[in-house]
């Protein structure tokens, strides 16, 4: 009986093993191999001295780094802007089914809404040109890392609207209700109520942002193609490019220093989250 | 910018507007600044980039304003063969996922409780490894892999992507799935029906998926969401899907035809959404778009 029960999993089993593991072992083996297939992690070794990956990787934190905060800041203010109107009202779907679309899937089409708005023949660029202010007069683009990061936070702020909603949900009007009646302001309930019981589900989920804007490519992809210096694109550069020896499996080391940064990040997460549920059930 | 002031409109509208009935002690609804504030910034930024894409589509490339880009959309053959390959994929990846997940959640749910927690974790994997990691370790089966195998997978994008894209959909799917099999009486409906006689594929097809179908539909909307979105595993494989053929078409100097095709598709993909958030409303359980 205990045996058979396990048979139902099988093919589930086999599938993910299959089709995520094999390409998964494929990055891991080819990134601590030589081209003569020998165990070696001059690859990593390869990736770390080279000035080019490292500012890829630079660039590529900072740009996480920025968006999730900025994501962070005005999703949890949207999240209890939307929370505090009537729950199952049209802005409460319409808000959630934008942030699903805008968090998961849009990347291609809103790089070209951001070409079409502050590219060099953007609609905001043209009317801020005709009031005087040239947007491209300094060394902005939209294709910079400014650029590309100000697409970013178009999808980072709706995955904190879609991440911290339940927690803000949480926050029980009798908390409220107690302090204030207590003689506490409303600012000193934020300060000493709400403020530590969200902190851990903010913090958790700003750093799902930054694993979010770290493995991120397509919107910059769709924007940039290749050419930016952020570890995704070194990626793509080394996989298609060919233009150094070996390139590939410099790629492969990339990938997998980026998947340890994820899984660290996680990490985090997961261990916030245990604070979290504590208040939030 | 028109769109933008409409937006700002619809959200005073919703803030400052009476309460429709006064439904039990709920929270009062006054216009309060710093609700609208978010609200008002929330409009510029997210509505105002749709407005100018909306906009800019209209410019023909003549110079006038016309809905030329959009006539080009219907003649433009690759932009159609690339959709079709896109829709294709999508259906059969729709399918395919619900195919392998609903059994096994309820499997799990039904036999298996105590994996619970490790079918979280295993179907959360695909967020770990970036995509363009994921598409680093395809290129390198292709080129390592036995020729049957390249023969069978990589020749069409149909058999390449599909396969991948269901591992892809895991975090979206799982969910989906597993809250909607969580709101039945999951134990008393397989007892029923297998004491009747049925077989488990009977069980599954005539009366647990009519049960959970608003979980499955949920699955396979926001499956057909991703499979059309996903252009950093299709593009670095060199497989001609529609978000490509969008970059493609905006690389040959045709920037409004692509700008015209992201409206399309983000009005799309937000009806389908919109269409899932009906649809979750039926039942008690919301089917989440939470995946984390």
């Amino acid at each position: 009986m205990r045996f058979g029960a396990w048979v139902g999993v099988v093919p589930f089993a086999l599938y993910v093993l299959v089709f995520l593991g094999l390409p998964l072992y494929m990055v891991i083996h080819g990134a601590l191999t030589t081209d003569a297939g020998h165990f070696t992690f001059s690859n990593f070794k390869a990736t770390f001295d080279s000035p080019a990956y490292r500012s890829a990787f630079k660039n590529s934190v900072i740009l996480s780094v920025w968006t999730s905060l900025v994501g962070a800041v005005f999703g949890v203010w949207l999240a209890a802007a939307v929370v505090a109107g009537r729950p199952g009202g049209m802005l409460r779907r319409i808000v959630s089914s934008a942030s699903g679309v805008f968090a998961y899937f849009a990347g291609v089409p809103l790089a070209f809404a951001w070409v079409a708005t502050l590219g060099a023949e953007g609609v905001v660029t043209v009317l801020l040109k005709d009031i005087g202010i040239n947007l491209y007069a300094g060394s902005f683009t939209i294709s910079s890392l400014l650029g590309v990061g100000l697409a970013y936070v178009y999808f980072q702020v709706p995955l904190m609207v879609i991440l911290i909603t339940p927690a803000v949900e949480g926050l029980r009007p009798q908390w409220q209700e107690a302090a204030l009646g207590l003689g506490a302001t409303k600012l000193r309930y934020l300060r000493h109520v709400a403020v530590p019981v969200l902190a851990p589900s903010v913090i958790g989920a700003t750093l799902i942002l930054f694993g979010n804007a770290f493995s991120a490519y397509a919107t910059a992809l769709a924007l940039v193609g290749s050419t930016l210096n952020i570890v995704p694109a070194q990626i793509d550069d080394a996989i298609n490019g060919n233009v150094l020896v070996n390139a590939d499996r410099l790629g492969l080391a990339l990938g997998v220093e980026m998947i340890i940064v994820i899984v660290v990040v996680m990490v985090c997460y997961w261990l916030v989250q245990q604070r979290a549920r504590r208040w939030l059930q | 910018m028109s769109f933008g002031s409409v937006g700002i409109a619809a959200a005073d509208e919703v803030v400052g507007g009476p309460p429709p009935r006064p439904v039990t002690k709920a929270r009062k609804e006054r216009p309060r600044p710093w609700r609208i504030a978010i609200f008002v910034l929330a409009a510029l930024y997210f509505l105002g980039p749709l407005a100018s894409a909306f906009k800019f589509s209209l410019i023909q490339s003549n110079g006038r304003y016309g809905l030329g880009n959009y006539d080009q959309i219907i003649k433009n053959s690759a932009i159609r063969s690339a959709l079709i390959t896109s829709l294709e994929i999508s259906a059969i990846t729709a399918v395919l996922v619900v195919v392998l997940m609903l059994p096994t959640v309820v499997w799990v749910r039904l036999r298996l409780p105590k994996l619970t927690l490790m079918m979280e974790g295993v179907t959360l994997l695909p967020i770990v490894i970036p995509p363009v990691v994921m598409a680093a370790g395809l290129e390198e089966l292709q080129s390592h892999a036995p020729e049957w195998v390249v023969k069978l997978l990589f020749n069409h994008p149909l058999s390449a992507l599909t396969p991948f894209y269901v591992i892809l959909a895991l975090p979206f799917t799982y969910r989906a799935l597993d809250n909607g099999v969580r709101a039945i009486d999951l134990h008393t409906l397989v007892d029923a029906s297998r004491n009747l006689g049925a077989s488990w594929r009977q069980t599954i097809i005539h009366v647990i998926l009519p049960n959970v179908e608003t979980a499955v539909l949920g699955a396979m909307f926001l499956t057909i969401a991703l499979c059309l979105g996903e252009v950093v595993i299709s593009s670095l494989l060199l497989y001609h899907t529609f978000p490509v053929a969008l970059i493609q078409e905006s690389l040959s100097g045709t920037a409004g035809i692509s700008v015209a095709l992201s409206i399309i598709t983000l009005a799309f993909t937000f009806g389908l959404l919109f269409a899932l958030s009906f649809l979750a409303g039926r039942r008690q359980r919301a089917t989440s778009i939470r995946v984390i």
